[in-house]
């Protein structure tokens, strides 16, 4: 993915975040969603070993050695942290405490099924929170190039992989567009800058409800 | 009046672990891992011990020790992505792990703490994790029986302990540390600093002390319990 369609997605991401909302960002890319978040917004960010109200990172010289954050990361307290065990962690993630989750993905369907912890015989390094993330945050975002590095879609009519949970996205960020999971379907209801309307059907592996008329662009 | 004292020395606490014990170790990463107990198991050198940590640490670091060593013939685990070795072992056939959603296993820590049998969730339903596991119906929702996940033995790590085994924990070193303390036969707490009784106000102490066996002072910190630069 080139970098500036990477960043693109993820200040795309990051419009999503909004004043009052607790969120746990997911590891690897979404984390670097924070990037474009303006950090006097008033939200919680929860992280799965027991933060609520992460602060920002800090080098090795500044860091306390018993805070990092679930991605191993040297994160600082602010006004409000808390800290808790991991089953009081989890309690706020299942009892629908999150109003949005950003995960990253292997495989996303149309329907909003998720697949992004295990690739049978290749990878299988443990699911994480992943499942109670995917699973019960009350609004779920996935952040994913729209193709993988061969090319082929990663947006699919099905799910291939074992899934983290079925019909649990309800929005996805890729570099070259945002869709939504709707009823009726998958929905194009973004285009990213200079892509072309036929690219973006033709690296979706699922149909695209195309709305009429022009898109917004990100 | 005063509460017992639990203080123990290092050698003689860990030496109760035997030959195919189930073993509890705190932390999430470096945080909270009772590195110092785990560096006298691996010196005192049981076998065929079943790990249930979150995590497999990192390679060089707190379980790859006891790996390295061939003390683990299971791991119990969220994730062990940080762990090349663990990831061989397991790929090798020379591990058997068994990955448990990162709340799951908390809950079902806590749960044998509580002295409950299991508990029941729709957490991974519909996927492959709900395979071969006993289902059960609550007010017409069709969910998991988790059962409870208890242990011979928990290693924890605190900041401050008093001698009765009330522990304080620090910042996120907290995790799973006061789940496990619970969840064991027998407990067995290091701390970095141990003060009199009545020195942790009554409101501050994160597990009590009914839950700690055996309580081991650390008289300096290793490099290892520090930050990790990557």
């Amino acid at each position: 993915m080139l970098s500036d369609a990477r960043e693109r997605m993820l200040r795309r991401a990051a419009r999503d975040i909004l004043p009052g909302m607790t969120v746990n960002l997911g590891i690897g890319l979404p984390t670097q969603v924070l990037h474009h978040v303006d950090r006097t917004m008033a939200i919680c960010l929860h992280s799965e070993n027991g933060i609520a109200g992460v602060g920002p990172q800090l080098s090795p010289e500044e860091a306390d050695r018993n805070l990092i954050d679930a991605g191993g990361a040297y994160v600082s307290p602010i006004a409000g942290t808390s800290y808790f065990d991991s089953a009081v962690s989890f309690a706020i993630v299942r009892s629908g405490r999150l109003d949005l989750t950003l995960l990253g993905a292997f495989e996303v369907a149309g329907n909003g099924d998720l697949a992004n912890w295990i690739i049978p015989g290749r990878f299988s390094p443990g699911v994480g929170g992943a499942i109670e993330l995917a699973q019960k945050a009350r609004r779920v975002g996935v952040l994913t190039t729209h193709t993988d590095k061969r090319g082929n879609p990663k947006i699919l009519e099905r799910c291939t992989l074992p899934l983290t949970a079925a019909a649990c996205v309800n929005r996805i960020y890729s570099d070259m567009a945002v869709c939504d999971v709707t009823p009726e379907g998958l929905r194009l209801t973004e285009i990213a800058e200079g892509v072309d309307l036929q690219d973006v059907i033709d690296a979706t592996g699922t149909t695209l409800i195309v709305p009429d008329g022009p898109l917004p662009t990100f | 009046m005063a509460m017992p004292d639990k203080s123990a020395d290092i050698g003689s606490a860990i030496a109760r672990i035997h030959d195919g014990a189930s073993v509890m170790l705190g932390g999430f990463g470096v945080p909270g891992t009772p590195f110092c107990l785990i560096e006298e198991l691996v010196r005192q050198g049981p076998k065929n011990l079943t790990i249930i940590k979150n995590d497999a640490n990192e390679m060089g670091m707190g379980v790859d020790w006891l790996l390295e060593n061939g003390q683990v013939s299971k791991l119990v685990a969220s994730h062990i992505g940080l762990n090349a070795r663990a990831i061989a072992m397991m790929n090798d056939g020379a591990l058997s792990v068994e990955f448990v959603a990162q709340g799951i296993l908390a809950e079902r820590i806590r749960i044998a703490g509580a002295g409950l049998l299991g508990f029941v969730t729709d957490i991974g339903m519909g996927t492959p994790l709900a395979e071969g596991k006993q289902q059960v119906s609550v007010n017409g929702v069709t969910g998991i029986l988790e059962p409870a996940l208890k242990a011979d033995f928990a290693l924890v790590h605190a900041e401050t302990a008093d001698t009765f085994g009330n522990l304080f924990y620090a910042a996120a070193a907290r995790n799973f540390n006061p789940l496990m303390a619970m969840a064991a036969h027998c407990t067995i707490a290091e701390a970095e600093t141990i003060v009199d009784q009545g020195r942790i106000k009554p409101e501050n102490v994160h597990t009590p002390g009914p839950f700690v066996d055996q309580l081991v002072t650390l008289k300096q910190l290793p490099e290892v319990y520090g930050v990790v630069r990557r």
